[in-house]
């Protein structure tokens, strides 16, 4: 989809798979949130906090979902963006991302959103309410 | 003990939304876009400069809640929501503060989880609302005991 004008409820954005979840991935994303955690770089520290791995911040995820939207920016903006984080993230996994079309109203698109896992498990799930500038 | 802080807010912090920061930030959630990192492409854009991914503000600074001391580890991020009123620009400056807006416990199969409600809201140099988040932090009973500790 190039565009959001002919969109209808029930329409997806193009689906996005991403790479395997590396420890590089959650590295980089430390440095550039200042979100330093040890739970999400280091093993000793995952395990000692009873996780059996790192595992990737929940907005590293979040950050990762919004880019479905940004071919659309020309277009209009996110307005709301709202997630709850449902499952854990570990190295090695393989993240989808999808949205579809719930509802319009005029230039107000609400999109159901979700990051999804290998096991086809809800990682995180939301709603993004995208205005179309009129 | 964590009631007593419902209401309380940070002294406003001054920001500047740095064009290094915002493309490091792209990078990392793999999302490079031009109308983020690319200087030509922002200016050429209906925004007349590049703006900065939805979750960007993470990281930001909100400054701190006078006596709101949260463990570093053990802390649940439940639930994230951001509201915009315009995309953040690169270049401007955004005065932040975070208020705690909430906070309830109620009793689950492991004891009693606290829910901790924290927005973090940035306005421009005039005042005017640009972006409000709430953040949800579930706590739950024993990181509660070691903060008591």
């Amino acid at each position: 989809m190039n565009s959001l004008i002919n969109i209808q409820i029930g329409d997806s954005l193009q689906n996005l798979q991403l790479p395997p979840v590396s420890r590089m991935d959650l590295i980089k994303y430390s440095g550039a949130s200042n979100d330093y955690n040890p739970i999400h770089t280091i093993d000793d520290e995952a395990h000692k906090a009873g996780l059996p791995g790192v595992i990737a911040h929940g907005m590293w995820t979040m950050g990762n979902l919004a880019k479905l939207f940004t071919p659309f920016y020309e277009e209009g903006y996110i307005q709301t963006y709202s997630i709850r984080f449902r499952n854990m993230v570990f190295l090695n996994d393989v993240i989808t991302l999808k949205a579809t079309l719930k509802e319009i109203n005029e230039n107000v698109l609400t999109f159901d959103v979700a990051a999804y896992n290998q096991h086809d498990k809800h990682v995180i799930k939301g709603n993004v309410i995208f205005i179309k500038y009129k | 003990m964590l009631k007593e802080f419902i209401g309380k807010q940070s002294v406003k912090v001054k920001n500047v939304i740095e064009r290094g920061a915002v493309k490091k930030f792209a990078v990392a959630i793999g999302d490079a876009h031009p109308i983020f990192i690319d200087e030509e492409y922002g200016k050429a854009s209906r925004y007349k400069t590049n703006i900065a991914p939805p979750t960007f503000p993470r990281v930001l600074e909100f400054g701190r809640i006078e006596g709101l001391v949260l463990p570093e580890k053990g802390l649940i991020h439940g639930e994230q929501i951001f509201n915009y009123e315009r995309p953040i620009r690169v270049g401007e400056v955004i005065y932040c503060y975070s208020k705690v807006e909430n906070y309830v416990e109620k009793k689950g199969s492991t004891g009693s989880m606290g829910f901790l409600t924290i927005s973090e809201n940035g306005e421009d140099v005039k005042g005017e609302l640009i972006f409000s988040s709430k953040i949800i932090v579930i706590i739950t009973e024993a990181v509660r005991k070691e903060m008591l500790a």
